[in-house]
């Protein structure tokens, strides 16, 4: 998950990293409340910053300095709303001013290449980073960071060094590197990046920006992680699969999609891909049961899957490896009762692998006339596609 | 022969007497796989009746090792304590260790794999079938019913395309079919398994299956060209994932214009793999090298 620029800072100050006043606001009257409050600090000036989650929201518009809580407030009914790179604004956030006197940048992620994690810092901050590597490597420094040690001050003060920072500025990062490096691992993020992080005219560095991306596998130690999802932002279809603990992603298509196993998924995706070429259809969705497959998930998912309008027609592909064919089959007979009249819409099935026999048997007895069986999945997704398309 | 298991394994499950772990120590027992013994620190000294046959449980890996001469161990246990059984395999110098839990934080993934850097203990997994070797043994949750002995060596990210073309290919069977599994930090790699099928003497040819996320498959691609010799045949997931979006597999995932399954199809067919466009195609064409191997 990734967080909000806003969700980013409270979570830098809780570590101590330090940062900027600031404060969410999701309408004008509320930006201009926390402009009055925050430009205390800083002479009346507040930068108003559009939330979310892409780059490149300055070029857009979508950040800008006002000089008093009247501005901040019809800069905020300005950037509300506005479309950045196919986000929609739905918060700003009010931030002090400050006077920067140098921008660098920093951050902390999972290298999956090398099994470890990776810092990167430089003194030439608040640019496109993924253009300075290409164009200037040599200013980006990149330092492995071993899982079991972290960012200590002895690997804090290699990671300025690598950068050519000056000694009293160095001096003055590298206990921000290990606060940011409790970030990381304190919330099990797998990408915390600052840019830009600022020295302040007066001297103070300080997190201007930032980014952090959390894993959900660790959602187990932060309880208090949850708060931080963008419930509004997701799709109804996807808050629907998660509410019944399914593993779904919506997709632009007509061929709904339910399989067993996320490759063996992500593979039926693909088929049915090239099997819609020649009737113009494509998959409607990722949606993977996993090893269960009983009759309460098959309905479940078949449930989601109805509900999207765009489907015409349904590809139930199974691999029985551990799970038997017959349980399946039987599941997927439990769902269309479960389902009656919401069933709607063609089902092509294949099953193969563990008991097969079995499962054809009972879906051929069933005799349902929305249900079609194709033995193999090139063909099934042939099927499936040619359905979707009449 | 094999790679990393074979019938002579002594093996011992971590969590064996939890639901998964009991059901598969049964299933892995059934497919001849010869267990020696559980690991559970609450259980320890009690014996456990799975599959008809009775199995002590030890309070460590290290004490079943000692006891039974166990040389793999095969981890069922719940994400949140996955690291502390990870790190006590490790200690106790283990060969092999697979890990077939799903859900594991990534960063106990990446603090348990680089402890073990420079100590004895191969690590498969986490997220993954495991390892079967057909008619010898198994260690993991691979069905064994669904090919058996033969000449194809295979190695992939995902369980059920592990089964799929283990299916497909059923007519030739197996050395060993490996899951490597779909998290993005891993123990085994393609790249290991690749190097151990190019040196087992039975493996004729290899099948490698990928899918979107990192760069696993353009590294085996270049390991491929410079020292492999088997023909290899290549599958990969995901062309049609959108990007950003996790594709069940906590690992696939297209960041940006990195991981897509295009780029890793591209970079084995450089390296001289044939990859087949679905799962199907890519069985039909291993088994037209099997044909020109056997001629």
């Amino acid at each position: 998950m990734d967080l909000f620029e806003y969700q980013a800072r409270d979570v830098f100050e809780k570590h101590g990293v330090p940062v900027l006043a600031g404060a969410v606001a999701a309408t004008p009257q509320e930006a201009r409340a926390a402009a009055e409050t925050i430009g205390e600090k800083s002479g009346g000036v507040t930068v108003v910053k559009a939330q979310v989650k892409t780059g490149g929201r300055g070029k857009a518009g979508g950040v800008k300095v006002a000089k008093s809580a009247d501005e901040a407030e019809q800069l905020a009914e300005q950037i509300l709303g506005m479309d950045i790179k196919g986000h929609t604004v739905h918060q700003v956030m009010i931030a002090q001013g400050a006077q920067i006197a140098e921008e660098y940048y920093f951050s902390i992620l999972l290298d999956r290449t090398n099994r470890s994690y990776l810092a990167m810092c430089s003194k030439e901050g608040g640019v496109d980073i993924e253009t300075l590597a290409v164009e200037r490597p040599e200013a980006l420094a990149k330092i492995e960071v071993d899982p079991n040690v972290g960012i200590d001050e002895a690997k804090a003060q290699e990671i300025v060094d690598a950068a050519g920072f000056d000694a009293e500025t160095g001096a003055k990062i590298v206990p921000v590197l290990q606060k940011l490096w409790d970030v990381y691992q304190g919330e099990d993020a797998t990408l915390v990046e600052v840019n830009p992080l600022v020295k302040s005219e007066a001297g103070d560095i300080i997190a201007l920006d930032g980014k952090v991306t959390l894993d959900g596998n660790a959602d187990f130690r932060h309880p208090d992680h949850e708060a931080l999802e963008d419930k509004a932002a997701a799709d109804p279809l996807e808050a629907k699969a998660k509410e019944k603990d399914l593993n779904y992603v919506k997709l632009d298509g007509q061929v709904g999609i339910i399989g067993n196993g996320a490759g063996l998924v992500m593979s039926t995706l693909d088929v049915v891909a090239y099997a819609g070429e020649q009737f113009g259809v494509k998959p409607a969705n990722f949606l993977d049961i996993g090893g269960g497959a009983n009759a309460q998930v098959m309905a479940d998912g078949l449930d989601v899957i109805l509900n999207d309008e765009q489907v015409k027609s349904v590809f139930v592909n199974v691999f029985g490896g551990i799970t038997a064919c017959d349980e399946v089959a039987n599941g997927i007979k439990g769902a269309l009762e479960i389902l009656g009249d919401e069933a709607t819409k063609p089902l092509v099935v294949r099953l193969d692998g563990n008991n097969v026999e079995e499962g054809r048997r009972i879906l051929d007895e069933l005799n349902h006339p929305l249900v079609t069986q194709v033995d193999t999945m090139d063909g099934a997704a042939a099927k499936a596609a040619e359905l979707a398309a009449k | 022969m094999s790679i990393f298991l074979n019938a002579d394994s002594k093996i011992i499950v971590q969590g064996m007497t939890g639901g998964m772990g009991s059901k598969h120590t049964a299933l892995m027992l059934d497919a001849g796989a010869n267990i020696v013994g559980g690991v559970n620190a609450r259980k320890a000294g009690t014996t456990a009746t799975i599959g008809g046959k009775d199995l002590p449980v030890f309070g460590s890996v290290k004490e079943a090792m000692e006891a039974t001469g166990a040389n793999v161990s095969v981890a069922f246990v719940p994400p949140k304590f996955a690291k502390d059984a990870a790190i006590e395999a490790i200690d106790a110098e283990i060969p092999l260790l697979v890990v077939i839990t799903e859900g594991i934080p990534v960063k106990d993934t990446a603090e348990f794999y680089n402890y073990s850097k420079g100590k004895s203990t191969r690590i498969i997994g986490p997220n993954c079938p495991g390892i079967i070797t057909p008619e010898e043994s198994l260690a993991g949750i691979t069905p064994h019913t669904i090919a058996g002995k033969g000449p194809i060596g295979l190695v992939s990210k995902s369980g059920t395309l592990t089964y799929q073309m283990m299916y497909e290919l059923r007519d030739f069977g197996f050395t060993t079919a490996i899951g490597i599994g779909g998290d993005p930090v891993i123990g085994t790699t393609h790249i290991d398994a690749l190097e151990a099928f190019e040196a087992d003497p039975d493996t004729k040819a290899i099948v490698m299956i990928g899918e979107i996320g990192g760069d696993a498959e353009e590294r085996a691609a270049a390991y491929i060209k410079e020292n492999v010799t088997k023909p290899v045949v290549g599958y990969v997931a995901g062309f049609t994932a959108p990007e950003g979006k996790t594709m069940g597999h906590a690992g696939a995932i297209v960041s940006g214009s990195s991981g897509t399954a295009q780029a890793k199809k591209e970079a084995l067919e450089a390296a001289g793999v044939k990859v087949g466009k679905t799962p199907s195609e890519t069985a039909q064409l291993m088994r037209e090298i099997m044909q020109g191997l056997d001629s």
